[in-house]
């Protein structure tokens, strides 16, 4: 069994925002590409042009219809990765230490020379975020592209995961959730942002911010004014069309 | 850190290069880095694809399928070499030859028809994005039967737009979502323009913006819309024009704007004997007249100073002439657009449309926005500010692909005009060289000569009958009848026709037909069985009815099964593109912008760009422009021509680093041998803002239209008004009532006094007329996936992981009147057929609507993917049950299933009736499948470039 860290200061996560979240899968596969030529064995894909084809996903958008009792069915769309719990059962139930919290940061990483691909790390998560690459035989998940982050190479305005650069409505956002100060934080506090599954007890890192309220009857009272008819049919419209045109700003005459 | 924590590298390399190029995994065309790393024998690998931080288009953000880019270049459904079909049409049976044999093949073709019946090659182009190359080079051929695939997309859109206000969504305009308050968003729009709306709808999210989608379906962007508007499909427009009325009934309109930049203050002549009825009055030079406040007297719309009359009439010679704005406000007063007496039709409640109308009103008055600067109009007006009416809209396909589609979106775009949203802060703006309105551009041309060039442009805007493409006989003059009375205003062009028309020898027979990305015995045809049999029928002496048939594409398509003669193109990696200001450009409100694709690695086939295959083509045929006067070829390849093509003086393919007097410019100049260098450098695009003086109000603006001369967008400043009242509609209405020496056929004279009306009007999709509605009482849809762009998505090993399966949606009523259960399959009829497919449960949906993925289902034997693949056991088109034709109704005639101003497919107008079905092995129909070119994909991906 592996221990976990001490909590570190600096708890680098995600902010998801499901109210703008199109659920277009951009962070989806940027997340594939990325990490396919990056840290570790490639995310392979199996029977990729056949009848059953299945590959390893670090990110998953799934989507779930909501139907309330009253109102509207809503879509929600839900992106999926691992939530760099702080309390990470995938790494105290890894037998070799393979799985592991970084101390600096609080990323939960695998280290693959060490992984044997036994897969107890995938069944301690609740939240199904862990994928055992069939090709390499080793588990894998979201780094958080700590190859990204911290990186030289890249210019400072790129050093984010793939998938908060890449999504197109801006619905991921990445930073110190351990900084109450930080950007994330503010937003989370703004926006009423969630942990996923609390009653796990896993202290997830990364939170949720939950979609406004849609399909708000309004209030039909306010909006009445604005309907109001200027006159009674169409000749008195024309009428009243040459008094609001003398009426314009800058009108002549 | 703790001693057992392992030491990785944070800084690994990222690359050994990046190279800038033009993303084509859609039509959206985003600026895209793509990564290369060297191989151990020095050659370099495409190994990652991101977003270009840089380009105007998606600023960084790249979607699914550009990220997914990498696994379209190495697919294994890439065409190898040109292939000439072995097997009989539609086996798939081909062998492999040079590519000089297949020039020369080609050659022995077309040259024999160049020389004697031009109109004997029907050349369409499909998802093409050099149009203005391909159609050069079909106007030097001399065939008028040239057009791309907007016919079947989005023309009533396109033209709608055109007609009405110089340009419609997408490329032509978009929302101004720095200031917008308001954004409402009508049908299906995830596939067009998909990273720019994305990337809108998440800033006025931020800012706290509203919006509103109405689409029978709540997926995607309609999932996360403010408010969900579940409209029955095809009544867009009845909706539309009563929120027009209760807006004008209650004055909230804005009446400066109409009366200054619209044509709502022209007067109409409105005496039922004249040849004039119903046209705008105008004086000896064509100017049409408006009223002057100033001086109550007739003056032209565009004079100094004029200030029109929104209000007047003008009586003269016993005639009264009305301003339009009085014929709008009889019809859009008129109590059949109360919202209670819509509100079934639409599926809406009353009480709902009044609130969004109030919503429009209120934003666009009491939120107005002002920006301080300074702005002088083209009737010389100084203006000391910018008023903003911060409601904007957007629609594509959706409302668009119906047969009452093109005044649907006239009533959208008059919407958006009374308000006083398109190019004012918060509406509404273009995106150069738009707004330009159907006067700047060309009128159709058809008149061929043999072994000589067309007369002209093959597309344009009709203004009248005397633009149409008829013969002597009155007969349509192209092979798609368009521009003709069927379809007036088809200035798309209809490639959904071309085949079926081919086939009947109806207007005429044809000898080659030549296509170029685009799917048509599959996903891209309605009635897909039926064309495929087409394709494949022999006369009485045993020869195919179509004699020749020549496709290109990159990849192993259903298509390619169909041709005689396979021309393979390169991806997009591989190859040089422009992505043109003549064409469809990339350019923002606040820039003009182009670019180009150049080849970030050469192919590893013998495969060919398409467009340099036409340079060597063109040449072999001789085609004016590209040979030289001694007959050699003019353009060794497509960059060749992108750089060197004057198509007017001053005005080539590409606007950026053009040669001056004084060196390298933007717009105008001569071409410069190192100007696809130059884009290279600068990664791949071209950009330039417009002045901030006149970044809105750019129809209207003096100095905009002075910078639009300057850029080389047309030749002299165009100033002009929206036309709420379309002109040309009138005058084709003139001539159905019998006016005029250019006349209809009589079977066509109510439908066009019927539909072309020159203010928008609403009526039902034609396919009610045709189909029972009882029998037959829901509507099918399709929409495409942000994921995929048509059936290019599933040979990528990625996307088709994401959407390999296309069940029937099925909203609660359906689902629970004919008890269906997951996993369930039903058997799906229109009047055309019927197709037996897996339902799947939706809540989220318009309760008389079920609807499915676009394009999913697949061919076996097609795409190298193998032949239990879910795609082409489960999958299914819709296709089956739409016809090119409705059902006869008695009358002796076949009415197209199209728009009958434009022609625009009616894909959306189908209707269906749905029950359980026992389940069967696969969906129904079945087809045998094709024999592969390319063979198929490997068991197993595991795709690392670097080390």
């Amino acid at each position: 069994m592996t221990q976990l860290p001490p909590p570190s200061k600096v708890k680098l996560g995600l902010v998801i925002d499901l109210d703008t979240c199109v659920g277009c899968h951009a962070c989806v596969v940027s997340c594939k590409g990325w990490n396919t030529e990056n840290y570790g064995a490639p995310l392979s894909d199996q029977d990729p042009y056949g009848g059953d084809p299945s590959g390893t996903f670090l990110n998953r958008v799934h989507s779930y219809e909501v139907q309330p009792a009253e109102g509207t069915a809503k879509l929600i769309h839900f992106p999926k990765s691992c939530l760099h719990c702080d309390d990470a059962p995938c790494v105290t139930v890894c037998p070799t230490g393979a799985s592991y919290k970084r101390a600096e940061d609080g990323i939960v990483l695998v280290n693959e020379d060490a992984c044997i691909g036994c897969s107890l790390c995938a069944w301690a998560c609740p939240y199904g975020a862990r994928e055992l690459d069939a090709a390499a035989g080793v588990m894998k998940k979201c780094t958080l592209c700590v190859d990204r982050i911290y990186n030289e190479n890249l210019p400072e305005v790129d050093r984010v995961p793939a998938c908060v650069r890449t999504c197109p409505s801006g619905a991921r956002h990445f930073g110190d959730l351990g900084d109450d100060d930080s950007a994330v934080s503010q937003l989370v506090a703004e926006r009423g942002g969630f942990d996923l599954m609390p009653e796990q007890g896993t202290k997830p890192v990364n939170k949720y911010l939950p979609p406004r309220p849609k399909d708000v009857e309004p209030e039909y009272d306010i909006l009445a004014p604005y309907l109001a008819p200027v006159t009674d049919g169409p000749k008195g419209f024309v009428g009243w069309l040459d008094k609001a045109l003398s009426a314009l700003t800058g009108g002549a005459k | 850190m703790p001693k057992d924590q392992p030491v990785i590298d944070l800084s690994p390399k990222v690359s050994d290069e990046v190279r800038k190029t033009t993303c084509y995994m859609c039509a959206c065309r985003c600026g895209i880095n793509v990564h290369m790393k060297a191989q151990t024998d020095g050659k370099l690998k495409v190994a990652y694809i991101e977003g270009n931080r840089d380009h105007p288009v998606n600023k960084g953000v790249l979607c699914a399928k550009g990220s997914a880019g990498i696994m379209q270049h190495n697919a294994p459904s890439r065409l190898r070499a040109p292939l000439k079909r072995t097997g009989p049409r539609g086996s798939g049976e081909f062998e492999e030859i040079s590519w000089d044999e297949a020039l020369t093949l080609a050659t022995s073709w077309l040259q024999p028809i160049r020389e004697t019946a031009p109109e004997k090659l029907a050349f369409f182009t499909g998802r093409d994005q050099s149009q203005s190359f391909t159609s050069f080079w079909a106007q030097g051929f001399g065939t008028p039967n040239y057009a791309a695939h907007g016919g079947f997309c989005s023309v009533n859109m396109a033209a709608a737009g055109i007609y009405t206000m110089g340009g419609a969504f997408w490329e032509f305009g978009q929302p101004d979502w720095d200031h917008t308050k308001l954004f409402m968003l009508f049908g299906v729009a995830e596939d067009h323009d998909s990273n720019p709306i994305k990337m809108g709808i998440g800033k006025i999210k931020e800012r706290g913006a509203r919006m509103i989608g109405v689409n029978p379906i709540r997926t995607g962007y309609n999932a996360v819309a403010d408010d969900w508007v579940g409209i029955t499909p095809g009544t867009d427009g009845l909706f539309i024009l009563a929120l027009v009325h209760l807006l004008i009934k209650a004055g909230k309109i804005d009446l400066h704007y109409l009366a200054h930049y619209t044509n709502a203050s022209c007067l109409v002549n409105e005496d039922p004997k004249s040849p004039q009825n119903g046209l705008l009055l105008r004086d000896e030079d064509g100017n049409p007249q408006v009223i002057d406040r100033r001086t109550g007297k007739l003056a032209r719309w565009d004079g100094e100073g004029v200030d029109p009359d929104l209000a007047a009439t003008y009586r003269h010679k016993g005639i009264t002439h009305r301003p339009v704005f009085h014929l709008m406000a009889d019809r859009y007063l008129s109590n059949d657009y109360a919202p209670e007496k819509v509100e079934d039709r639409c599926g809406i409640p009353a009480k709902r449309i009044r609130a969004i109308a109030a919503d429009l009103a209120r934003v666009a008055f009491d939120e107005a926005i002002t920006l301080d600067r300074a702005w002088t109009d083209f009737r010389g007006r100084e203006h000391t500010q910018m008023i903003g009416r911060p409601v904007s809209f957007h629609a594509m396909r959706g409302i668009s692909a119906h047969s009452n589609g093109f005044q649907t979106c006239r009533a959208l775009h008059t919407l958006q005009i009374l308000l006083g949203s398109v190019e004012t802060p918060g509406g509404m703006r273009f995106k150069p060289p738009y707004p330009k309105p159907a006067t700047a551009h060309p009128k159709p041309h058809c008149k061929v000569t043999p072994g000589q060039p067309l007369n002209g442009p093959h597309l344009g805007y009709p203004h009248g009958p005397e633009d149409l493409c008829l013969d002597a006989n009155g007969n349509p003059a192209r092979i798609d009848k368009a521009f003709s009375w069927e379809n007036p205003m088809s200035a798309h062009g209809l490639m959904h026709m071309v085949i079926s028309n081919a086939h009947a020898g109806d207007p005429y027979k044809i000898d080659t037909l030549f296509m170029y990305m685009a799917n048509m015995s599959w996903n891209s045809s309605m009635n897909t069985g039926g064309v495929m049999q087409m394709l494949t029928d022999t006369d009485e002496s045993g020869d195919y009815v179509i004699p020749h048939i020549i496709y290109s594409d990159a990849y192993s398509s259903e298509m390619v099964a169909y041709a005689d003669l396979i021309l393979p193109d390169t991806t997009y990696l591989e190859r040089h593109d422009c992505i043109s200001l003549l064409d469809r450009p990339i350019c923002e409100a606040d820039a003009v912008a182009d670019a180009i694709r150049w080849p970030v690695v050469e192919p590893d086939r013998n495969v060919r760009g398409f467009q340099s295959v036409l340079c060597d083509l063109g040449a072999r045929l001789h085609i004016p422009g590209f040979v030289n006067d001694d007959g050699s070829q003019k353009y060794d390849d497509y960059a060749d021509y992108i750089t060197n093509h004057i198509r007017r003086p001053g005005i080539g393919p590409l606007a950026g680093w053009r040669m001056g007097a004084n060196g390298l410019q933007g717009g105008r100049g001569a071409a410069n041998g190192g100007q696809i260098d130059s884009y290279i450098k600068n990664g791949g695009f071209w950009v330039e803002h417009i002045p901030a003086d006149c970044a809105y109000y750019k129809p209207f603006s003096r100095n905009y239209q002075d910078w639009a001369v300057k850029m080389g967008f047309y030749d002299s400043p165009q100033p002009y008004i929206f036309q709420l009242y379309v002109e040309p509609l009138r005058r084709f209405q003139l001539a159905a009532e019998g006016e005029g020496s250019i006349q209809p056929p009589d079977h066509l004279r109510g439908r066009i006094i019927a539909t072309m009306d020159p203010l928008p009007i609403w009526y039902p999709p034609f396919t009610d007329g045709h189909v029972d509605p009882v029998e037959y009482p829901i509507h099918a849809l399709t929409q495409r996936p942000m994921a995929m762009y048509h059936s290019w998505g599933s040979q990528n090993a990625w996307l088709r992981q994401i959407h390999g399966h296309n069940p029937l949606y099925v909203p609660t009523k359906i689902w629970a009147a004919n008890g269906f259960a997951e996993g369930d399959w039903a058997r799906v009829t229109s009047a055309h057929g019927s197709i037996t497919v897996p339902v799947a449960h939706q809540a989220s949906l318009n309760e008389n609507t079920v609807w499915t993925w676009n394009a999913i289902g697949k061919r076996k034997g097609a795409w190298a993917l193998d032949t239990d693949a879910p795609e082409a056991t489960k999958g299914f088109l819709l296709n089956h049950l739409i016809h090119e034709l409705l059902p006869a109704k008695g009358d002796g005639m076949r009415w197209a299933n199209s728009d009958p101003i434009t022609g625009q497919a009616a894909w959306f107008d189908l209707r269906v009736k749905i029950e359980r079905s026992a389940a069967p092995d696969e969906s129904q129909p079945v087809l045998p499948p094709l024999a592969s070119p390319v063979g198929k994909g490997p068991d197993e991906l595991t795709w690392k470039v670097g080390k």
